[in-house]
């Protein structure tokens, strides 16, 4: 029995040459002391891995349809078998890629593997990075809820900032001059053929010049790269202590992408995916669009930069981080290696990391949104029995100042805290701000009336 | 003029410099001829949001008299482009105003600063946009938040006491609007 399966293996391999294809793969020689670091870019393989495997699933069941993309959605959340699970895998594969490729790519940075000979390798990286941040977008988008169909119109009007053909390009976005029948299609066409076209091929050019340029050693404080020595050396290393990829350096990259995987699967079967944003409505206006975590700094950003300089940034921000990060090896393709010896990368990758989680964090708590969905105070927070102060309070609720002002515990954060003002102003001032508005404020002048203001005013003073 | 009977590297015996030549450029000529028949419809289908415009063209909204002066409301309405399988996605909407007996104005949903769609409040006679806080008041000028400058604007007029409403695209905000 054994016997016949060798025979056929031989036979195979004789017409097809696969193992001799695949063998010097797998035997190539890696240096000794790549350790755990090494596995995050094989880890973010797994996961468009993962996310071609579940995409093909939801592709059974999705409908690309402007009209019935949604209610399909519905029908892989709530009926389909197994439905939700597998689209909790898709979305907590993305969220893993994302996350994964971004700590990929500090570990490569720190270690300055960009430099001489793998200089494409980062390039490629890049590129990978960006294809898989459209990925996320467009996939984020096929979801077709609210949510989904307001982010179409958000990422059109950020494509509007680009100098002279911002608004071509916006409507080629759309599919159109307006969210129709066309948008959805095109997404899908670039989140299922054209984009994962090219980030399989990156992926297979990437993985390629790794064997090619080597697997970089870890470096080592004073071991400087100098692009005339580093080939012959670094072969000379591998001969006398590398080991064989597969299996002393791969079974590291197969637990930690295993528990990857097994992580991501057990998410989306108890956490789940993101809940549906309610019916997509290019008409609607209780849509609230918030992108994907991975995207929330760049929403705080847009909310907290001057808007003076904001389009401006909008239009070239991105160009100028991707060209940095294209250049990035040609900057310093040379030289040492080791992080302690390079601070300022270090100094870098926390500024960096530090600012985006912030801004993640400030993004998710979003204090510059209007709160539409307060309450009217209640007579504890009131705490008074004068007629005007109360009817004050009802106005300060009906008249949306609590969308965007905090009076104890209640309100909205965009303006100051109003819990104590009647100690800050006196009442001249407030009706003055009250009319006239001013620091980001409107003027309410006009849509109050005279007894409406002084009973609004009335309020603020007894906030002491 | 290159001598053609020079024996070349690679070539088979007896063979000429000229006709290898030939025939590579024969290859790879008829390879980007035959790409580039291909890629002309998939160009087409691509670039089609750029190739093919939508006319603009006046929708019905009810007649002037189910609309208050000085009120605002909402009004939903096809798109120019309608593709039957769109159906309730081929639509926008518009915030419209009655300012008197026989005039109107309306103003795209989109906050100039980002698109989302903003909130009329009638108790504060203003627009809110959810997502970074841009208000505005209720003629459209900017009240508050990142927006540079106010609300867009739809075409309105008055027919035989019928208001109609002109489709437009959604309002881009460019660097230098």
């Amino acid at each position: 029995m054994k016997k016949k399966a060798r025979k056929i293996l031989n036979w195979l391999e004789d017409r097809t040459g696969l193992y001799a294809l695949f063998r010097p793969a797998m035997n190539h020689l890696v240096p000794p002391g790549a350790k755990w670091f090494y596995v995050f870019g094989s880890a973010t393989m797994f996961c468009l891995i993962l996310q071609v495997v579940t995409g093909v699933g939801l592709s059974m069941l999705y409908q690309p349809s402007a009209d019935t993309a949604y209610e399909s959605l519905m029908y892989i959340q709530e009926q389909a078998v197994l439905g939700r699970w597998l689209r909790g895998i898709h979305y907590f594969g993305a969220s893993g890629m994302i996350l994964l490729m971004g700590i990929h790519m500090i570990r490569v940075y720190l270690m300055a593997v960009y430099k001489f000979p793998r200089e494409m390798q980062w390039i490629t990286g890049v590129v990978l990075l960006l294809l898989t941040v459209v990925m996320g977008f467009t996939g984020q988008l096929l979801r077709w809820d609210d949510t989904g169909v307001w982010s179409a119109v958000v990422a059109a009007e950020q494509l509007g900032r680009i100098p002279l053909i911002g608004k071509t390009i916006s409507y080629f976005l759309l599919g159109g001059d307006t969210v129709g029948g066309h948008t959805l299609s095109r997404f899908y066409s670039y989140h299922v053929f054209v984009v994962p076209a090219m980030l399989l091929s990156f992926t297979a050019f990437h993985v390629y010049l790794v064997f090619r340029n080597g697997i970089s050693e870890p470096p080592k404080r004073g071991r400087l790269v100098d692009s005339n020595t580093y080939r012959p050396w670094y072969k000379k290393m591998l001969q006398k202590k590398g080991v064989p990829f597969f299996p002393y350096a791969a079974w590291r990259d197969a637990v930690f992408g295993t528990a990857v995987v097994l992580v991501i699967c057990m998410l989306a079967y108890f956490v789940g995916a993101p809940e549906l944003s309610g019916k997509p409505d290019p008409s609607s206006i209780s849509a609230n669009p918030r992108p994907d975590w991975y995207l929330v700094w760049v929403f705080a950003l847009f909310a907290l930069m001057p808007p003076r300089i904001e389009d401006y940034f909008i239009a070239f921000g991105p160009l100028v981080l991707v060209g940095l990060l294209l250049a990035l090896p040609f900057l310093s393709s040379r030289g040492e290696r080791h992080p302690l010896r390079r601070p300022w990368a270090i100094i870098g990758v926390v500024v960096t990391v530090a600012v985006v989680v912030s801004l993640t964090l400030e993004g998710m708590r979003s204090p510059w949104s209007p709160r539409f969905d307060v309450k009217p105070l209640e007579s504890r927070v009131i705490d008074s029995r004068e007629a005007s102060v109360v009817s004050g309070a009802r106005l300060f609720y009906d008249k949306g100042c609590l969308y965007c002002h905090k009076i104890e515990k209640y309100g909205g954060e965009r303006g100051p805290d109003l819990s104590q003002v009647g100690r800050r102003l006196k009442k001249d001032e407030l009706v003055i701000r009250v009319v006239n508005g001013g620091h980001n404020m409107p003027a309410f002048g006009g849509s109050l009336s005279k007894k409406e203001l002084a009973e609004i005013v009335d309020f603020l003073q007894s906030r002491k | 003029m290159e001598n053609n009977n020079t024996p070349c590297e690679g070539c088979r015996p007896g063979e000429s410099t000229g006709r290898r030549r030939f025939l590579s450029q024969l290859s790879i000529g008829l390879s980007v001829l035959g790409g580039l028949v291909v890629s002309i419809p998939v160009l087409g289908a691509f670039l089609q949001p750029l190739l093919k415009k939508s006319m603009p063209s006046w929708r019905a909204l009810g007649s002037v008299s189910d609309y208050e002066v000085g009120k605002t409301l909402l009004v939903r309405f096809e798109d120019g482009e309608v593709l039957s399988w769109a159906r309730s996605i081929s639509h926008s909407a518009a915030w419209l105003r009655r300012l008197d007996e026989n005039s109107f104005e309306a103003f795209a949903i989109n906050c100039a600063h980002l698109g989302c769609p903003v909130r009329w409040e009638e108790s504060s006679s203003l627009f809110l946009c959810p997502c970074h806080g841009g208000v505005y008041y209720k003629n459209g000028e900017v009240a508050a938040g990142p927006p540079l400058r106010g609300l867009s604007r739809y075409s309105v007029r008055v027919r035989k006491g019928k208001v109609e409403i002109l489709t437009r695209g959604i309002p881009i905000t460019t660097l230098t609007s």
